[in-house]
């Protein structure tokens, strides 16, 4: 028997006040497996103590959602007798330790949350953040970090059949010892087989079912601990170790069992495994589980309880079934080759019940764990005060051809071809886009739908200014949707950011999700769901706030509208206009980054209202059949989005503008698309009828970009100097690393 | 006309091939699993893709042990024609049903990507819809493509008109280009590519539909 000292406590990091409230709880000391047990359901990741509070503020009511936050994933409704469910999730931390492992688990467990709700998953979309491929100290680890984080998502993915699609991938210092991967996954079932990860009917049986447990992954936040080693004798590493192969056998073994109806609630167990899996179930149909862990099937010997309630191996689910038709599920599970167990029995206590080795070795409320974790309003006073004007004017450069070629080079903005043809884009025959676009889309062959995604954050625009940074990012997503006509419908979430017990961090966090409250309701995409990573730091020094924003649209299912220019001799029309900027702004550029080497001011103003009726205008545009092409002007600004629509066809573009040139092609106003059509008046009528700027800059031609502003030459280049890509970045020594 | 489709455990294609198959006016595609031992009523087969058993092992080293697999040799072997995409031909390859071996990209990476094909050999039912020469764009998506035989075995395919497929730009490094080979019968074509993902112009081409229909009308007459 391990007794509980002070020291123990704090290994588990639990403060003295909470395991006072356990204390109260329980009406007694708890055991060592009750105290761990505790200690993961009320960390950070599982009870969102620091978060809560604010999370509540985000809007999650909508007429097409049918489930919103709490459950696995969110799920929309998108006709026809189908839904969608989807949701992000963050591997950060496991990913900087063992990148291949962190992100091939990241991509298992997100996918886990889609099919555990009935949903086959149709798509993934990866939003990555690594430090500098280029950093003079730690390039060559971050080169490595890339190569395995890529390495382990097309690994999970490929395997387990589910196309990998888009994303974003983006370079700064402050992620150099905290790189961020979080992975979107969307999938589709009908909607009248829904499954929630609800414990009902006392006396069901609980079915464990899938992987066998391991002593990987526990205490996979944090611990590592004196006590915990002299428990267990050794030291496990804490990442867990992925099998996307088992992974797709437990898809279509839990899909298959759902169809026998003898399934009563389902859940995955990632996290906290059988803690989570098991409290959460029972809080949420307010009934008990009595659990007997001598019948867990194991992958290693002399486990204890503490051990097995904390294990974190992969590819597990916990199911309820009806009492009398175990045969009906254990069959399925036997067809694919899997363990099925009854492990325990619901009950009418509410009551968490452990045992091993016929003791009970924990005994507590299930709502003790869920609904009673702690809840902090924790002191959040200003964001991290940062510098408002450059610490000596910088000069742009004389020679805009040759700025514009450096920015397209870019670790940013260069094409990640690299990354995404190691993923499997198309399995499923339903992704209409390649990857590297404004958004992905995938078709429902069912219902004649399709489905668009954008993820999309902006970390440096929210270290300027969480709140705007947080509602641009909102605004690209929604824009990015628009330019292949798509309707935003629905958002999920990952929020990264610092140890949230500094006050300056936990104000970036305050104001990003206010931010993202008053985009998402104004884009009418409320939240349905997401995850919150914080305490993202390194030696003290934390990443830039960076909330990553997932959202979905529809459409009907037609060929999509691609973002190069398609023909030689079409209109380049610029919709939402040239837009504006000025010193302070244009400090967030990627201009600045690339060019000037340094950040500084305030993101662009966004005006959510012009905003939207530009996305309108956009989507009329496109059902107008007047849309050849169209790319969301973002990052890079004006020039840098001419240049990407490059590929096939180049363009004569004139402007008329006061701004600096290097404003003029490199600011970065939102609400601004860059168009082409060969109906030029009928676009702008639509743009007038939308009450919006579209401004005729150009037309396409062959072989060359040129940009002129009042007759004067900026930019001239072939097109085929302007395409670059990751490879000259990462192997900058020539030489292919090989994993 | 039945057209079956043989799902292994980790098989992550079969769904794609059954939908296009589907698709093609008088066919009708079944999943057959892999602990079936008969394959009766099946007028023609195709091993998809994916990752069958996890391909841990050698790619397809394991599934050439399943039950299905001698009613698969037995089928072929009475004329029935047998299309084997990706993970399909490397199960025929591990299965001795088509000569050679399949390993590692040149490149060490996962690739997924259009690629173009060139027609070798307008004689076989696979690409009798096709002429001599006739460049194809078809997707690939594997990592371990890279066609790799001896030379007496490939001057041999060469000789007896057994290459179906050559890729324009090589993506993998296989040996001579080669993407698709056919059996001495020529009732059995085994490739890298993928046509099922090219049978639908929302795909970006429709270059995959001829193979498919060449499967179904190599179907003999008499069954």
């Amino acid at each position: 028997m391990t007794t509980i000292t002070p020291d123990l406590i704090a290994l588990h990091q639990l403060t003295e006040a909470e395991y006072q409230k356990i204390v109260s709880l329980l009406g007694r000391e708890p055991s060592y497996t009750e105290l761990g047990i505790f200690s993961v359901m009320w960390s950070e990741h599982c009870s969102y103590k620091s978060s809560r509070l604010h999370l509540k503020k985000l809007p999650t009511r909508g007429k097409l959602v049918v489930q919103g936050p709490g459950e696995n994933a969110g799920i929309i409704d998108i006709g026809g007798g189908y839904v969608i469910a989807f949701k992000i999730e963050s591997h950060n931390h496991p990913s900087f330790i063992e990148p291949f492992q962190g992100a091939a688990t990241g991509v298992g467990g997100i996918l886990r949350d889609i099919f555990t709700m009935g949903a086959r998953p149709i798509a993934v979309l990866d939003s990555l953040r690594f430090g500098p491929l280029d950093d003079p100290t730690v390039g060559a680890r971050n080169r490595r970090i890339v190569e395995g984080v890529v390495s382990g998502i097309a690994h999970y993915g490929n395997c387990f059949g589910v196309p990998t699609i888009g994303g974003e991938c983006i370079f700064e210092t402050c992620y150099n010892g905290n790189p961020l991967v979080n992975v979107f996954a969307l999938g589709v079932c009908k909607k009248d087989e829904i499954f929630y990860a609800k414990a009902s009917g006392i006396g069901n049986p609980v079915i464990y079912v899938g992987a066998k447990t391991g002593r990987d992954g526990i205490h996979g936040a944090s611990m590592a601990s004196a006590e915990f080693t002299e428990e267990s004798k050794q030291k496990r590493p804490n990442v867990q170790v992925g099998d996307p192969f088992l992974e797709k056998l437990l898809l279509e073994a839990c899909l298959e069992a759902m169809k026998t109806g003898a399934i009563v609630g389902i859940q995955d167990m990632g996290a906290a495994g059988l803690t989570s899996s098991g409290c959460e179930m029972g809080s949420r149909g307010d009934v008990g589980i009595d659990m007997d862990l001598d019948r867990v099937p194991q992958r290693e010997t002399g486990m204890t309880a503490y051990e097995m309630m904390l294990s974190e191996s992969q590819e597990r689910m916990l199911l309820v079934a009806e009492k009398g038709r175990e045969e009906d599920v254990f069959a399925v599970f036997r067809k694919w080759g899997l363990d099925a167990v009854t492990i325990g029995t619901v009950t009418p206590d509410g009551l968490l019940r452990v045992r091993h080795h016929g003791e009970v070795v924990a005994e507590i409320a299930n709502s003790a764990l869920a609904h009673e974790a702690p809840l902090y309003d924790r002191p959040h006073t200003r964001p991290l005060a940062v510098p408002r004007a450059p610490s000596e004017k910088p000069t742009p450069l004389a020679d805009h051809t040759i700025a514009l070629q450096r920015l397209l080079q870019s670790a940013d903005i260069c094409s990640k071809r690299w990354i995404w043809e190691q993923y499997d884009y198309q399995v499923r025959t339903n992704t209409l886009t390649v990857p590297g676009g404004d958004a992905a889309i995938v078709r429902i062959k069912e219902t004649g739908t399709s489905v668009a995604m954008s993820l999309d954050g902006n970390g440096r625009y929210c270290y300027l200014d969480p709140r705007e940074g947080a509602k641009l990012a909102v605004a690209e997503c929604c824009r990015n949707l628009a330019t292949v006509g798509a309707m935003p419908v629905a958002t999920t979430n990952n929020l990264n950011f610092g140890n949230p017990e500094r006050p300056e961090i936990m104000a970036q966090l305050v104001e990003a999700i206010e931010g993202i409250a008053e985009a998402c309701a104004f884009f009418e995409a409320p939240i349905t769901g997401g995850n919150v990573s914080l305490y993202n730091e390194t030696l003290g020094e934390g990443i830039y706030p960076t909330p990553v924003l997932g959202i979905v649209g529809l459409l009907p299912t037609r060929p999509p509208i691609p973002t190069g220019f398609q023909s030689e001799g079409a209109q380049i029309l610029l919709l939402g206009g040239i837009g504006n900027s000025n010193e302070t702004q244009f400090g967030s550029s990627q201009y600045a980054k690339v060019i000037y080497g340094t950040l500084w001011g305030l993101p662009p103003a966004l005006d959510l209202g012009y905003e939207k009726r530009v996305h309108d205008a956009m989507r009329a545009m496109i059902d107008a059949g007047l849309v050849e092409s169209a790319h969301d002007c973002s990052d890079g600004g004006l020039a840098v989005t001419a240049g990407e629509c490059c590929v096939a066809y180049g363009a004569s573009i004139s402007l008329d503008s006061a701004l600096a040139p290097e404003m003029l092609l490199f600011h970065e106003g939102p609400s601004r698309i860059i168009v082409t059509s060969k109906q030029p008046q009928k676009v702008a009528g639509i743009a007038q009828e939308f009450r919006v700027e579209c401004v005729r800059i150009g037309v396409t031609m062959k072989e060359r970009l040129q940009i002129r502003n009042r007759e004067q030459m900026l930019i001239d280049n072939e097109i085929a100097h302007l395409f670059s890509t990751l490879e000259p970045l990462l192997f900058p020594n020539g030489t292919h690393l090989h994993v | 006309m039945k057209a079956g489709v043989i799902v292994f455990p980790g098989s992550n294609c079969d769904h794609d091939a059954w939908y296009a198959l589907n698709q093609i006016p008088g066919c009708t595609a079944e999943y057959i699993w892999h602990e079936n031992t008969s394959l009766a009523n099946i007028d023609a087969v195709v091993l998809p893709g994916g990752f069958a058993y996890g391909d841990y092992l050698r790619c397809g080293a394991i599934a050439h042990f399943a039950p299905i697999m001698s009613a698969i040799k037995k089928f072929a072997a009475a004329g029935g024609p047998v299309l084997g995409i990706c993970n399909g031909f490397q199960v025929l390859v591990e299965a001795g049903l088509l000569p050679g071996g399949l390993i590692r990209n040149a490149g060490l990476k996962f690739r997924c990507e259009e690629v173009r094909l060139r027609t070798e050999t307008a004689n076989s039912p696979f690409t009798a819809n096709l002429a001599r020469g006739q460049v194809l764009r078809i997707p690939i998506a594997h990592g371990e493509g890279c066609y790799y035989a001896d030379d007496r075995t490939l001057d041999e395919l060469d000789s007896e008109d057994r290459v179906a497929f050559r890729y324009v730009e090589n993506p993998n490094g296989s040996l001579r280009d080669i993407a698709g080979i056919l059996n001495a019968q020529r009732n059995i074509l085994g490739l890298m590519p993928h046509p099922e993902r090219a049978c639908d112009p929302l795909m970006g081409s429709t270059d995959g539909l001829a193979i498919l229909q060449g499967l179904l009308s190599a179907v003999p007459a008499a069954r």
